[in-house]
């Protein structure tokens, strides 16, 4: 069973945005990226298929600041190979961009499941599980949170809403975008990545041309209007408290 | 090539989603201004009823046995058909566990661009998106000639998508849809619960910022003191710190109590989807940028811990006093 893990880096939600001077971007220069937490998720997910089916791993990422790290701990976590894609990504990859790299590096592994978080918050044009399942003529099942493996087929929990669970029946090789791994993304310590560091190297594969075709042309960036924000309260948790028994004495529950 | 507006019908279990209503509000004001008709795409197996208050100009209707359940392959294979023949100027999909399955799929497939997570389209042709977690829009024009898109809930109300007069029904034919290599075993229903958090009047609602598991003890003693319950966003279900059934949002519970305290949430769309309909909702988190500042009817840019417990002890005072 070999399991590819296509994985990203985005900006950290917890750091402050800001948009370029072309107002149409968001301007990278202070950003710090952190893994997606999907992606996050499909790793582990793949980690506990190995455990449970005697798996090999193989994560694959574009080359970014702060990939090698990405790359590493996963390393550390249990995954057996990592592939760094290099090419000219100065001006950003879309998602159709991102799928199309990957769909080559993917094509030679011949894997029998793809496991990638089932989206990202800066997706603008897709997501990249189903974008590679397009490229790659497999089967795509997303908002998975479970996944069980049987004889060249695999059933999967898919998520609806309100708690609904489809179980569905994916025949391999197939897609599958990861909403939630079964257990929480495991924590692996600093020391454990410096020893993957020392005795694991990451494979690099070069991208010739850069293809951002398939998303759309963005005109204007900007945040939500201010306008519609809440009423802030002043002051420190002291303040706030009083403040708040007055409004919940005022709604009626107090 | 067409002017018209493609709508892809959600369903699940013999009901419609909001989405699809939402979608076709969507689909009017585009064709509005594209001089085309609101067209919906109601894939099913004895499923015709579904129609009746869709306000399109016309459902293109496909019976089939193997379209009883949402399948991907299923759909991608009716859509790819429907799609390459009738050329429309734009087709809506859900932001969603259905739409989002197929919508990047048929991206590829039909080599037509995918515009993701669009909260609202213009007449002229324009779509606005929020992604970010919610915290940055963006805009611009739907490719041209022809796009997909992806849509998320809260530009249109699903009202404005319902109509009382049936709209024209279309039965098309498929071919095949055999060897189908995404089916539906079975559903398992949602666990039943202790509480249902989508008929409380009083929410406590936990989110990152919550920080460790042993924390959410301090978010239902104040839920205890006040008659309420303790529910959470996303990732809080995912460390398990709550079960499934407290999760608010897009996989979770709708919601809507006459207080949502939301502590540590940030409010990210997922979430967001979950509270739409609640009037009061008093935000609480140390990030001044957090999109639930933009919903929320009060704020305060505090420590949520720091503040639960001052909260408590006041909420105390305030019952013996």
């Amino acid at each position: 069973m070999k399991i590819a893990v296509p994985i990203n880096l985005v900006p950290d939600l917890v750091e402050e945005l800001t948009i370029d001077d072309s107002g149409t971007a968001l301007d990278m220069t202070w950003l710090r990226l952190t893994i997606n937490e999907f992606d996050d998720h499909a790793i582990e997910e793949a980690i506990l298929l190995k455990e449970a089916n005697d798996a090999a791993i193989t994560v694959l990422a574009s080359d970014q600041e702060g990939v090698d790290d990405m790359l590493f701990t996963a390393i550390a976590k249990g995954a057996d190979q990592a592939i760094k894609i290099m090419g000219d990504f100065e001006e950003g990859l879309n998602s159709h961009a991102l799928a199309r790299i990957f769909r080559d590096v993917i094509k030679e592994l011949e894997p029998d499941l793809v496991l990638t978080g089932v989206q990202a918050h800066n997706d603008q044009d897709g997501s990249i599980g189903p974008l590679l399942a397009g490229y790659l003529e497999m089967p795509y099942v997303g908002y998975v949170s479970g996944v069980d493996l049987q004889d060249g087929k695999a059933i999967v929990k898919k998520e609806y809403p309100g708690g609904l669970i489809a179980e569905m029946e994916v025949t391999l090789p197939a897609v599958l975008g990861i909403q939630a791994a079964e257990e929480p993304p495991r924590y692996v310590a600093i020391s454990k990545v410096r020893q993957a560091m020392k005795t694991s190297t990451i494979e690099e594969r070069e991208i010739s041309d850069l293809d951002n075709s398939g998303g759309p042309v963005i005109d204007r960036m900007f945040k939500p209007e201010v306008g519609e924000r809440a009423i802030m309260i002043e002051g420190d948790e002291e303040e706030v408290a009083t403040r708040l028994i007055e409004l919940f004495e005022e709604i009626g529950v107090l | 090539m067409n002017q018209d507006i493609y709508v892809v019908i959600e369903h699940l279990r013999g009901q419609v989603a909001d989405i699809s209503f939402i979608m076709l509000a969507a689909a009017r004001s585009l064709a509005q201004g594209a001089g085309g008709q609101v067209v919906g795409i109601l894939l099913g197996h004895n499923a015709q009823e579904l129609a009746n208050n869709l306000s399109a100009d016309r459902v293109d209707y496909i019976d089939h046995p193997l379209l009883a359940e949402f399948s991907s392959d299923a759909y991608i294979l009716a859509l790819t058909e429907i799609i390459s023949k009738a050329e429309p100027r734009a087709v809506l999909f859900g932001n969603t566990s259905i739409g989002s399955d197929v919508a990047s799929v048929l991206s590829v497939k039909l080599d037509l661009p995918l515009v993701s997570s669009c909260i609202r389209f213009s007449s002229d042709g324009k779509f606005t998106s929020q992604i970010f977690g919610g915290k940055i829009m963006t805009e611009g024009t739907l490719p041209e000639p022809s796009a997909l898109a992806t849509m998320i809930p809260g530009g249109f109300k699903p009202e404005e998508g319902q109509s009382a007069q049936p709209p024209a029904l279309n039965p098309l034919s498929i071919e095949a849809l055999d060897d189908l290599r995404v089916k539906l075993v079975n559903y398992v229903e949602p666990e039943v619960a202790d509480v249902d958090i989508s008929t409380e009047s009083i929410l406590i609602s936990v989110g990152r910022g919550v920080q460790t598991e042993d924390n959410i003890e301090l978010a239902e003693e104040l839920a205890d003191l006040l008659g309420g319950v303790v529910c959470s966003s996303r990732p809080i279900v995912d460390q398990g710190w709550l079960p499934t059934s407290r999760m608010v949002g897009k996989s979770g519970k709708k919601v809507k109590p006459d207080l949502y305290l939301a502590l540590g949430i940030s409010g990210a769309p997922e979430h967001v989807e979950g509270i739409s309909d609640c009037e009061n909702i008093i935000a609480i988190n140390t990030d001044p940028s957090a999109p639930i500042f933009d919903i929320a009817k009060y704020g305060a840019e505090v420590d949520m811990l720091d503040l639960l417990e001052v909260l408590i002890e006041e909420v105390e005072e305030a019952k013996e006093g």
